[in-house]
């Protein structure tokens, strides 16, 4: 990392800190409009022939998501100075941060499933390009590359999805759509949509197979892995998958894939997590895990099942990145992040410790923290399902109490037991550094003692958004002693005995992950050889960079394919007599062929070139006597130009000398190709001239050049004003070929 | 650079003539054979043979600036010459005329079109300047 900040970009970047802080005032603003179960919604027309709308619209779904992404963003921004003080290149940071957290917002607020793409891919590449923020360290490159590739396929499975939505329902307006729900769950495309959707979702969501891009991602600065891998972009897939609840969920092909996926991520990833040591790692495999019951629960039918969805959504965004603030704060003032290094941070950093306490313990669940809720309200909706309520309940159980294991471990080992082993001594970080975390942490234990508000505001209109159903959706503190509250006390004395064993399931578990015979890491490595050796492979058959190949493969595909249609076709035009010629013609056929003849046999470079020259002077002839002067102008000029070039080029060159074939029959076949393609061309024209020409276009340009466009030459005001803009195109082609030739040049040169 | 008495001496009568007969077409073209592309192409040809018998070095003092540049000068012609139709409210490149003046016998008109083409004019022969004296100076 260079160490040469620049104390103004620093300060603007404090500065951006006030964007964030707009967007959280304006979402406030639609607060009381949303939580009285209105949508905010206007548009813009964009691309209109392709029904391609700039739309937005906001109701609680999108406002929950809003005001987390606002929120976090504008700690992780004040955060991010101080974590990256120094840092060369901050400036770029901050671009990236904010550009990545507006197409985020706009990502939650689009209507128009076109535009929701657009944004959808707008995060992968602001993901991909924060991941990759260290890009002098080959790690970092190498993981945004994977989270890029990951999620960026997903999001074309999620393009197909959208188009085939757009389709069968005739709208791309997501708002339109859900009035056509039931007739896309009969259509025998929605199997391939829910595929599509899933896929895109599950990708981004970082579901099992999916998943572990995710962990790898934790090489982005530990703002990033705050801002996107817990709080926002990671819960694309969840805001996906909600979004779309109304449109295609409910359904029992809707359901089953949702809650098996979500119950193998949940619980897998936080299996692993207990067998990782790097704080950012267990923290990337417990967001997993929190990722997967979310998709979980958004399987269910049941309302309790999606308010848990969503409460969960909220606990998770609040206390998790907290903790990833915390991490950083951790590896930024000790210089590690290895839990068997830390210890004592307590006596030295009291304000993070409070933070990592509160997240802590809202991660574990514990009564009076808003994990609490979460939890409660989770095992209700598990039990109120229809479909496999004992699994539903089951994992959600197991997967809490692992967590509140983690939660125990990352609470007791860095900042209570032992002292740690730091080079240098250890103090607080900043104020702008531990606001973050300490506010998000009082969140919890505010959320956790008054749940009623957040439940009114927040997450009742954020499920009456895609869910109708009469029943009420309160959150309440206690619900007095019933079954989700026996549930809870089994978790927390599981959690306990998980954290009492931990260090045996550590190493359990470090030793399994390292004998696992396949990994879905390791699938991706194999898929991205294939396609490396793919590419090799078809470059050694088709790109071996022998001219002669090419031009061989080009003119005998055109021979083969166009020869074939031609003459299958024998009806469609006639084949024509040949011509009367005049003697002025056959001379120039016979210098023509003369001139080709001497190509064929000469040995002397210069003298090959010059003859070329002359089989298009030749040919520019022809042109002029059959009355297209400009045609045989520009011909001519082109090829005196080549020759010229060609000269330039050749007289650097040793002679043809006595270089002889590699095989005596290629030049024999050669000879048939241009042999064959000439015939063909010329029967191909002959034929087409002997048919009417529909001569209303030369009509056209005959009466309009001079009165529309002042000009006689009709080919030049074809060029210059009916098709200027086909012309632009050119002229662009030859300033780029101009310029790539030059490079290509220079760089021969410099070798 | 070919050490040819014969091509100097005829190189210097014909350049210059080469390059009048250039613009000559250049201009005419829009009713007669020529235009940008053929007086490009010509003057492209006069330029090669004065490298062929003077040296790149010389062409490079002869035009005075890198013909890099006349590429990015053509290109922004070009597409300013669009502009004025696309203010008017009509689409982009669409040919808008003006008399110049105006005489008994002749009327001059002078229309976007022509700048256009004064940016196909500088394209193409920026192109092929940069690459005969980049292939010169290898």
């Amino acid at each position: 990392m260079t160490r040469s900040g620049n104390p103004l970009t620093e300060w603007i970047g404090r500065a951006t800190a006030v964007l964030p802080l707009l967007v959280v005032l304006a979402v406030c603003g639609l607060l009381p409009k949303t939580a009285a179960g209105e949508a905010y919604r206007f548009s813009l027309s964009w691309v209109p022939a392709l029904g391609v709308e700039l739309s937005f619209m906001i109701d609680g779904l999108s406002l929950l998501f809003a005001l987390i992404i606002s929120v976090v963003g504008f700690f992780v921004t004040i955060y991010a100075v101080d974590y990256l003080h120094g840092h060369s290149q901050i400036g770029r940071f901050f671009v990236f941060l904010h550009a990545f957290m507006l197409s985020m917002l706009g990502l939650v607020t689009a209507d128009n499933v076109l535009a929701l793409f657009v944004f959808w891919e707008l995060t992968t590449i602001f993901s991909y390009l924060l991941i990759g923020f260290e890009h002098e360290a080959s790690a970092s490159r190498k993981s945004a590359r994977q989270a890029l590739l990951v999620t960026g396929a997903g999001g074309l499975a999620l393009l197909a999805g959208f188009l085939l939505l757009g389709i069968i329902t005739g709208t791309y307006e997501i708002s339109e759509m859900v009035d056509f729900a039931a007739h896309l769950k009969a259509h025998p495309l929605y199997g391939a949509v829910l595929v599509l959707i899933f896929l895109g979702a599950f990708t981004k969501s970082a579901q099992f197979p999916f998943h572990f891009w995710l962990p790898n991602a934790m090489a982005a600065p530990a703002p990033i892995s705050a801002f996107l891998h817990s709080a926002t972009m990671v819960k694309g897939g969840i805001y996906l998958l909600a979004r779309f609840y109304p449109i295609l969920g409910g359904t029992n092909a809707w359901m089953c894939p949702l809650m098996i996926i979500g119950a193998i991520t949940a619980v897998g990833g936080a299996i692993i997590a207990m067998g990782q040591s790097d704080l950012k790692k267990i923290l990337a495999y417990t967001t997993i895990t929190a990722l997967g019951i979310m998709t979980m629960f958004l399987g269910g039918s049941a309302t309790p099942s999606l308010t848990a969805a969503m409460t969960f959504l909220l606990v998770h965004a609040l206390y998790k990145s907290a903790l990833f603030l915390v991490a950083g704060i951790i590896d930024h003032q000790t210089g590690t992040r290895q839990l068997e290094k830390l210890g004592g941070l307590l006596r030295f950093m009291p304000f993070t410790a409070f933070a990592a306490a509160a997240a802590c313990l809202s991660m574990a669940g514990f009564p009076l923290f808003f994990g609490f809720i979460g939890k409660e309200i989770m095992y209700k909706g598990a039990l109120a399902e229809v479909m496999c309520p004992e699994l539903a309940a089951g994992t959600a159980v197991l997967a809490n109490a692992l967590m509140t294991a983690v939660g125990g471990v990352l609470i007791i080992r860095p900042f209570l037991k032992g002292p740690g082993h730091y080079p240098s001594p250890v103090r607080e970080a900043t104020f702008f550094m531990w606001c973050g975390p300490v506010f998000l942490g009082g969140l919890d234990i505010l959320f956790g003692i008054f749940p009623e508000w957040v439940g009114h505001w927040l997450v009742a209109p954020a499920v009456r958004a895609f869910h109708f159903s009469p029943e009420d959706i309160k959150l309440h503190l206690y619900h007095g002693i019933n079954m989700p509250l026996l549930l809870s006390i089994i978790t927390l004395t599981l959690g306990v005995c998980f954290y009492l064993t931990h260090r045996r399931i550590h190493d359990f578990v470090a030793k399994a992950t390292n004998k696992m015979p396949v990994t879905a890491s390791q699938i991706y490595e194999w898929c991205l050889e294939g396609v490396a050796g793919l590419g090799k492979l078809q470059t050694r058959l088709i790109q071996n960079g022998s001219l002669h190949r090419y031009f061989f493969i080009v003119a005998a595909t055109f021979v083969l394919v166009t020869g074939y249609s031609f003459f299958s076709r024998a009806g469609a035009l006639p084949l024509p007599g040949l011509p009367l010629l005049a003697l002025r013609e056959w001379l120039l056929i016979i210098a023509i062929t003369a001139a080709v003849l001497t190509v064929l046999a000469t040995r002397i470079l210069l003298l090959a070139v010059c003859a070329l020259g002359v089989v298009g002077a030749g040919l520019a002839i022809i042109f002029l006597s059959y009355g297209a002067p400009d045609l045989a102008l520009t011909q001519l000029l082109v090829e005196t130009l080549t020759v010229v070039i060609v000269s330039i080029i050749l007289l650097r060159l040793p002679g043809l000398g006595s270089q002889t074939r590699q095989h005596p029959g290629r030049g024999l076949l050669d000879a048939l190709l241009a042999v064959g393609a000439g015939v063909l061309v010329t029967t191909l024209l002959l034929a087409v001239l002997s048919t009417d020409l529909d001569r209303s276009i030369t009509a056209f340009f005959e009466q309009n050049s001079y009165l529309a466009a002042h000009g006689k030459n009709i080919v030049n005001v074809i060029l210059v004003d009916f098709r200027s803009m086909d012309t632009l195109g050119e002229i662009i082609v030859v300033a780029t070929a101009g310029l790539a030739g030059y490079a290509l040049i220079q760089k021969k040169r410099d070798k | 650079m070919m050490q040819s008495l014969i091509l100097r001496t005829a190189t210097r009568l014909l350049a210059s003539l080469i390059l009048v007969f250039s613009v000559y077409l250049l201009f005419r073209g829009h009713n007669s054979p020529g235009g940008g592309f053929s007086g490009a192409l010509v003057a492209g040809t006069g330029f090669a043979l004065y490298a062929i018998a003077e040296g790149a070095a010389s062409v490079r003092r002869a035009i005075r600036i890198d013909p890099r540049d006349l590429i990015v000068f053509g290109m922004g012609l070009a597409l300013a010459s669009g502009l004025p139709a696309a203010f008017s409210e009509k689409p982009f490149l669409t040919g808008l005329w003006w008399t110049v003046a105006e005489l008994p016998d002749y009327r001059l008109v002078l229309g976007t079109p022509f700048f256009f083409d004064v940016g196909v004019y500088a394209i193409v022969l920026g192109t092929i300047l940069t690459l005969i004296l980049a292939l010169e100076e290898s």
